[in-house]
């Protein structure tokens, strides 16, 4: 293998951050792909600019996703990485893993691929980063043969992906992990076959906290609330204060809702107020739990700027009880996706569609009422549509009022 | 050797079989947990079990030798159990409570570095740059790098206001979808593209590339078979380049990061929040990027100093003003900072309330 001089890169080999480098020149040490990618990398330090070209037709037979082409435009100076394309296999729910697994995973990559992976890719793929096109189908039939299946890519449903949820957080208002299994499993067509505008993220958090970024980067976007009060431990309120806690100035005082009081005492909720924020929960855990019924609230159409600016997802359905089998919510999706296909244009995300055609065209494309929990504000400007059944359910409600002689606002 | 027989939609192995005993015996029931230092908190559940998680850094670009080690670690120490999190960390679980301090002590032993849980800055979520990326007009991965390595103390402690979220993106099509961190490296490139006139024809579809500007600088070049670039309104977006390879946008000397910051995804207190830019151009400098890393330092900083405890970087700006916000920070204000595209609306001020 040739060795190169990088002289650069090594600089990001010191300081006590863990480094990439590193870790590309350990796969480097006994595979040639890996090895001419720490070269390539060097030259785009030195010159400034990547050199990496995008697509070309690669996957496995039956699948149009999953597999990302990558090729470089110095193929002749490293031919290691004149193809290194990107394999996606679909993550675990919450990214649990035992050593036996991961290292079947690590023994067939280092088989047929470079032995660089992203652990894990942004949309929440296992990612494994460079193999050549002839290497795919024995790639695919060595993994799928022990369970595991390749990811998406491409205008397709991504890789559903959840937070760490019920496992080990007191906080989940739903079994994040079952539901990714099951839409995972439920939508595998929509998923390995590219049949959208553009891409579709289905991102699942247990709560307000969001950690897996739902309401930013998921065209829906899952996450878990609750109906009811929050119970008050008064013994462990006593216990944060004894242990240093200032309650005024830490919990009541940024309550956004201010409907937190305490007296030296007893801290009391005005629970009708509260809108379930969970600062004051997340620092008082001990103290402080949701009760009641527990569900969701599914928001759509989030994105990073590409085209027409970032969007950040929208309620729709405000309250949404999150039980196997979840029929109520794959309908809902199906639905979505439907007046999606009826109105997008190509690489169209769902909050760009909706920002064109209207929020009311979406909300009754998917059966949707209106209802105040969807908005932030009514709109300021007078210029509406009034349908032919608008106007008609005006005049009735007005009919009925002189009926009765009372006004029906 | 025959292959074995490939399996197609099996989708991903169950995740029950991954969860420690004391994870599936605890499942749902959970009572409350804390953090105990910089990279250790436990998990107490309702039956009075405990879990306590490690969390170590990693580089998200991991060999298989490394992950191997994890794999050993998890071995010694875990029952074999282990996950990665949404920011790219390792987490190490651990039911035996005698088993926490020779697991700290080995992972010290093999270098790897324990952090990022509470108010502090963990792991930086970032995009692919220049190690494989088509599009980058950046390395996400040195500037992580570099980043985190000036920035260590905050990933080995909890002393800040609140947590900090970094992110890098290598372009502006931001495939980690960076735009909502505390404070976020975006690359851009600065220059209008160019375009291969005598390749367009036989790679890109005309309508495809004209509907792919979101500014409508493009047109058709009819003499060339080609299209043409309005360089007054062209953003350097790149999304034409992403539908049609004959037309170029990267730069090394016109190509470099912004920042932007104030943004969350979480709705604590306040609601979810954009980043918004502050620092519109830095060049390219690697391998270590000086000055975004001092901007960035610089920003952080400015916030330790200044926010009341449990505020985000972005409630922090809100409650003293983006104009005190520069004058703390001394960054000066651009015409960048002033929006001229989709939400300027949104964002300029209407009303003579503000601080001098």
């Amino acid at each position: 293998m040739k060795k190169y001089d990088t002289p650069l890169i090594d600089e990001l080999e010191k300081g006590p951050w863990p480094s990439f480098v590193t870790e590309m020149k350990k796969a480097g040490k006994n595979n040639e792909m890996a090895n001419d990618a720490v070269g390539h990398l060097e030259k785009c330090y030195r010159t400034k600019v990547g050199y990496w070209k995008h697509g070309g037709i690669v996957g496995v037979l039956g699948y149009g996703g999953g597999v990302i082409g990558r090729y470089s435009e110095l193929g002749d100076e490293f031919p290691g990485v004149a193809h290194c394309h990107t394999v996606r296999i679909n993550q675990t729910s919450g990214f649990f893993y035992t050593s036996n697994a991961l290292r079947e995973i690590c023994d067939i990559w280092d088989k047929y691929g470079s032995g660089l992976t992203n652990m894990h890719g942004s949309t929440g793929d296992l990612v494994l980063l460079g193999t050549k096109t002839d290497a795919l189908e024995t790639i695919f039939a060595e993994y799928s043969s022990r369970g595991w299946d390749l990811g998406s890519s491409g205008s397709a449903l991504r890789t559903p992906n959840c937070c760490v949820g019920p496992a080990r957080c007191e906080w989940s208002n739903y079994d994040t992990l079952d539901l990714n299994y099951a839409l995972t499993q439920e939508f595998q067509d929509e998923i390995h076959r590219p049949m959208f505008a553009y891409k579709f993220k289905i991102k699942m958090s247990g709560c307000a906290c969001d950690c897996v970024a739902s309401i930013a980067r998921a065209d829906m976007s899952i996450i878990g609330t609750w109906k009811g009060n929050i119970a008050v431990n008064q013994d462990e309120v006593k216990n944060y204060a004894k242990n240093g806690m200032d309650i005024n100035a830490e919990i009541v005082n940024m309550c956004p809702t201010q409907c937190i009081s305490y007296d030296g005492k007893e801290m009391k909720i005005n629970d009708a107020e509260c809108n379930r924020c969970m600062h004051c929960i997340t620092k008082m855990t001990k103290a402080l739990k949701p009760t009641g019924e527990r569900g969701a609230t599914i928001c759509i159409g989030s994105k990073a700027p590409i085209v027409v600016g970032s969007l950040l997802s929208w309620v729709i359905v405000p309250f949404i009880k999150i039980e196997p089998p979840y029929t109520e919510l794959k309908d809902l999706i199906r639905k979505i996706w439907e007046w999606w296909d009826d109105n997008a244009k190509p690489r169209e995300r769902i909050g760009e569609v909706i920002e064109m055609k209207g929020m009311r065209s979406f909300l009754e494309g998917i059966g949707q009422s209106p209802i105040p929990q969807q908005i932030k504000e009514p709109r300021k400007d007078p210029f509406m549509f009034y349908t032919e059944d608008d106007m008609a359910a005006f005049k009735a409600k007005e009919a009925e009022e002189k009926k009765t002689g009372k006004y029906k606002f | 050797m025959a292959l074995p027989q490939r399996k197609t939609d099996i989708g991903p192995p169950h995740y029950k079989q991954f969860l420690p005993p004391v994870i599936q015996k605890n499942y749902g029931k959970w009572k409350y947990h804390e953090v105990l230092s910089h990279g250790v908190m436990v998990h107490v559940g309702e039956s009075g079990d405990k879990l306590w998680t490690v969390r170590v850094a990693s580089p998200r670009l991991l060999s298989t030798a490394t992950i191997r080690e994890h794999c050993d670690v998890a071995e010694k120490f875990c029952g074999g159990f282990f996950r990665y999190t949404t920011r790219n960390n390792v987490e190490f679980l651990v039911s035996d409570e005698k088993q926490l301090e020779p697991l700290k002590k080995d992972l010290t032993a093999r270098g790897f570095k324990m952090g990022g849980i509470g108010a502090a800055i963990t792991n930086v979520v970032h995009t692919q740059g220049w190690v494989h990326c088509h599009s980058a007009a950046t390395d996400a991965s040195g500037l992580v790098k570099s980043i985190m390595d000036e920035l260590m103390e905050y990933f080995e402690s909890k002393t800040l206001p609140n947590k900090v979220r970094l992110a890098v993106a290598c372009c502006v099509n931001m495939c980690g979808a960076v735009h909502c961190s505390d404070i976020a490296v975006v690359a851009v490139h600065t220059k209008v593209p160019t375009v291969k006139h005598e390749l367009f024809k036989n790679m890109c579809e005309l309508p495809t590339v004209i509907g792919s500007c979101p500014t409508r600088a493009i047109s058709p070049d009819p003499a060339n078979k080609s299209v043409k670039i309005n360089a007054e309104k062209c953003m350097y977006c790149g999304n034409c380049f992403t539908v049609c390879p004959p037309i170029s946008i990267k730069d090394p000397e016109r190509d470099g990061v912004a920042i932007l910051v104030g943004g969350k995804i979480n709705s604590l207190r306040s609601n979810p929040k954009f980043s918004k830019l502050v620092i519109p151009f830095i060049s390219n400098e690697p391998p270590r990027w000086p000055k975004a890393v001092a901007a960035i330092k610089h920003i952080v900083e400015v916030y330790a100093a200044n926010a009341r405890k449990h505020e985000r970087v972005g409630e922090w700006i809100e409650r003293i003003g983006w104009e005190r916000f520069f004058s703390l920070t001394g960054i000066d204000f651009t015409f960048q900072c002033i929006d001229d595209f989709t939400f300027m609306r949104d964002t300029m001020r209407t009303s003579s309330t503000f601080k001098w």
